[in-house]
């Protein structure tokens, strides 16, 4: 352990390049494939929360399910519908950092959706009255309350992105872990290990931790900070 | 809606930013986990790139996902080493044609302890016949990649059928050649590698080189574009320049430097016939 | 008052029921404009949900409520309501009347002057641009009557309005109802607190157990109170069921 604490610290301070690419490449990978969830996921999340229709419990047990899907077979799946052989061929972006975005899109709107309908739905029977009474309709309650919750949806929102940057299954699979054009944290790291280069893939699996640990950390100042201020 | 607006940039600057990628000419090769974990690739693909200027992207698999990949068109060239795959992949249509490229050996990895008294042999066929007559420890890839498919052919050569008479001896872990090694090296168990893998492998525990030099041990590798009539997108002129590259003197070559710690891994065997009809290289094997 | 005016509200044979229980039971009655009208009773007796119903945040389980002018969904609102708590959004005081305003779909650029003229009239300005959250339960309760009245609607319903809140503060709530009251807004105001009641009412519907039992002037109800129930709320010795 000591060694691979040596192997990650001395990769940081000479900031090799190699490094630094990977770095960069997940972050960006997994940032984009939050955002993208995010913008499908949050309105998403707060219409089921304030909506009424047939089959909503249904909706909101397979979702709540949906949160525990497995990266590899998400990858699977993502790989057959943008290989040549299948619909999404034509787009040619296998094996490009959009397929990953995809994938990891894919994989963290589950968790953005429930748990800000879990969050939207709390708000809502603390709002409902109110807004109604001052003539609000659905659609209208749904994106104020979205913005009301920012603070415990930006919870919601990092529990995605700490799913999307530990993953390697499915970016593995439709990434396919090319040299300077796929490759990220996890997928090196698997890759290192399977050369039985331990050491450095557990150094790359600390500045992992930490990179994800500091997002958190980052996050939940900034909610602390501004739940104090706004109550 | 100011907060959707940003968000939207962000996304759109993050996104924009990774496609840069898309402006360079490059080409799909699917190949195995011995090329590119020996680092083979790493020493190889920035002399064509810098030669060429057509970037190659490798997709490490074992040659049959390998082979599956390309038959779905999902790769341009195939580089792979297992020779009946890959004249049935031929024979079915998807390749254009195949050119030996380069050779290494099989060695049987085991036990420094050596509990089956193996070591040092020459006859693997006589080395796994001892192995399961004693139910050593034996991890199989499992994985349909060529270092799989030869130890399936090996087995059948010393008269076993494995199939049936496995035992819980008989470790299937439908693993790369790296994590099989990581797995041998944990149980102390007897596998078959590439060389070209087990020189560069670092996590060696208690494991060494047990059988080598048996004839039946050759691995020949082969590269084949993958067929445009097939797979309208593949990449053709891009693909066959590779091909070209890799069988002419100049990557040979490259293949024959490439060494680690003094030693080299892999032999360049490729026999294109130069225009006066002539084999070009010869194999050092024969 | 005719066309365009909301009132009169008729209730007919209303009742709503919930777990197999009345909850009201049969209520008839007609709201006029003008007098403050105080909704009495004990805890239970009904009167959250009547005006709930009343409001249309609930719908009968028989019987009709009626508004002289059906509200056209999207139009502004011409009610209010304020209830127990208020329940303000995670912004400034200004912002969260200005979202009434919103709602209404009134203009943007009219909003401020609104806004300003709503918040002077419960004493506000002054703390316009703070957190809405982090006010006192009587300042946060003041900023719901803000809220209410910046759409100058033609009724305002308050539900308990001052149950959760310190002498003081009770007192200010009071005094801004008060001024609505005089400026012309319809008052309807369900309280158990019998000095409330009087301070603030004109007539008293009293309801106990989900019915309707009495209506009258403040002064007839409290000297002399027609019903035994409420002859005996008003001794506070009105029996638990």
């Amino acid at each position: 352990m000591s060694e691979a604490l040596k192997t990650a610290f001395e990769l940081l301070v000479s900031l090799d390049a190699k490094l630094v690419e990977i770095v960069f490449l997940s972050l960006s990978v997994s940032l984009s494939a939050v955002v993208a969830a995010a913008l499908l996921g949050l309105p998403l999340g707060a219409a089921i929360a304030v909506g009424r229709f047939p089959g909503r419990q249904v909706v909101i047990v397979a979702l709540n399910a949906l949160m525990g899907l497995p990266p590899v077979v998400v990858g699977l799946l993502v790989y057959l519908l943008l290989s040549r052989a299948g619909p999404l061929g034509p787009l040619g972006i296998l094996f490009t950092p959009s397929a990953m975005i995809v994938a990891q899109t894919i994989l963290i709107l589950p968790i953005i959706a429930a748990l800000s309908r879990q969050a939207i739905e709390d708000a809502w029977s603390e709002y409902e009255e109110q807004l109604r009474s001052l003539g609000a309709r659905r659609m209208n309650a749904a994106l104020t309350l979205l913005w009301d919750t920012r603070f415990s949806l930006l919870t919601a929102i990092l529990a995605g992105f700490g799913r999307a940057a530990a993953e390697v299954g499915a970016v593995m699979i439709v990434g396919g872990n090319i040299d300077g054009v796929t490759r990220v944290m996890t997928t090196t790291i698997a890759l290192e290990t399977s050369k039985g280069d331990l050491p450095l893939a557990l150094g790359l699996g600390v500045i992992l931790i930490t990179i994800v640990i500091a997002v958190n950390a980052a996050a939940y100042l900034t909610k602390e900070l501004a739940q104090r201020r706004y109550g | 809606m100011d907060l959707i607006r940003r968000l939207l940039l962000l996304f759109a600057v993050a996104f924009l930013a990774l496609p840069a990628f898309a402006q360079e000419k490059f080409i799909v090769v699917a190949s195995t986990t011995s090329t590119e974990q020996s680092g083979l690739f790493g020493h190889l693909l920035p002399i064509f790139q810098r030669k060429t200027g057509i970037q190659v992207r490798v997709v490490a698999l074992g040659t049959g996902q390998a082979l599956d990949l390309a038959r779905r068109g999902d790769a341009d060239v195939v580089f792979v080493h297992a020779q009946s795959a890959e004249e049935k992949f031929l024979a079915d249509g998807f390749g254009v044609k195949r050119f030996p490229v380069m050779y290494n050996d099989f060695v049987l990895i085991g036990p420094k302890s050596d509990p089956v008294k193996v070591a040092g042999g020459k006859d693997i066929l006589e080395a796994l016949r001892k192995i399961k007559a004693a139910g050593a420890p034996f991890v199989s890839r499992g994985d349909k990649s060529g270092t799989h498919m030869a130890e399936l052919d090996l087995w059948k050569m010393g008269g076993i059928d494995i199939a049936r008479e496995k035992g819980p001896w008989y470790r299937d872990t439908g693993q790369g050649m790296g994590p099989a090694l990581n797995t041998a090296a944990a149980m102390n168990a007897y596998v078959l590698a590439d060389r070209g893998t087990w020189i560069s492998f670092k996590n060696r525990g208690d494991l060494a080189i047990s059988v080598e030099g048996d004839k039946r041990l050759f691995n020949q590798y082969g590269v084949m574009l993958v067929n445009p009539a097939r797979h309208p997108n593949v990449k053709k002129d891009l693909g066959q320049a590779f091909v070209d590259w890799v069988v002419s003197p100049e990557g040979q070559r490259a293949i024959a430097e490439y060494k680690i710690g003094g030693e080299q891994l892999f032999f360049p065997n490729a026999t294109r016939v130069s225009k006066r009809g002539l084999p070009l290289a010869i194999s050092a094997w024969e | 008052m005719s066309n365009g005016s909301i009132f009169p509200l008729r209730l007919a044979e209303v009742s709503f029921a919930a777990g197999g229980r009345a909850i009201i039971d049969r209520v008839s009655l007609e709201i006029e404009p003008g007098p403050s009208t105080i909704i009495l009773g004990a805890n239970g007796a009904g009167k959250s949900v009547l005006m709930r119903l009343m409001h249309g945040l609930l719908n009968p389980t028989s019987g009709k409520i009626d508004w002289n002018a059906p509200e056209r969904p999207g139009a502004p609102r011409k009610q209010a309501m304020v209830f127990q708590r208020p329940v303000m959004l995670r912004r400034s005081a200004f912002a969260n009347v200005a979202y009434a305003l919103k709602i209404a779909g009134i203009p943007e650029p009219q909003r401020g002057a609104l806004v300003r003229e709503a918040l002077e009239s419960v004493g506000l300005v002054h703390l316009a641009h703070r957190p809405a959250r982090v006010l006192s339960g009587g300042e946060q309760q003041r900023l719901a009557l803000a809220r209410a009245w910046a759409l100058h609607p033609e009724v305002l319903f308050l539900d308990e309005p001052t149950a959760s809140l310190d002498p003081s503060a009770t007192r200010e709530i009071e005094s801004v109802i008060k001024a609505f009251d005089a400026a012309g807004t319809k008052v309807v105001m369900a309280t158990h607190n019998l000095g409330q009641a009087r301070r603030l009412g004109d007539e008293i519907l009293f309801l106990d157990q989900g019915r309707l039992v009495e209506r009258a002037s403040v002064g007839e109800f409290f000297s002399k109170p027609r019903s035994a129930q409420a002859a005996a709320f008003i001794k506070g010795e009105l029996p638990w069921t």
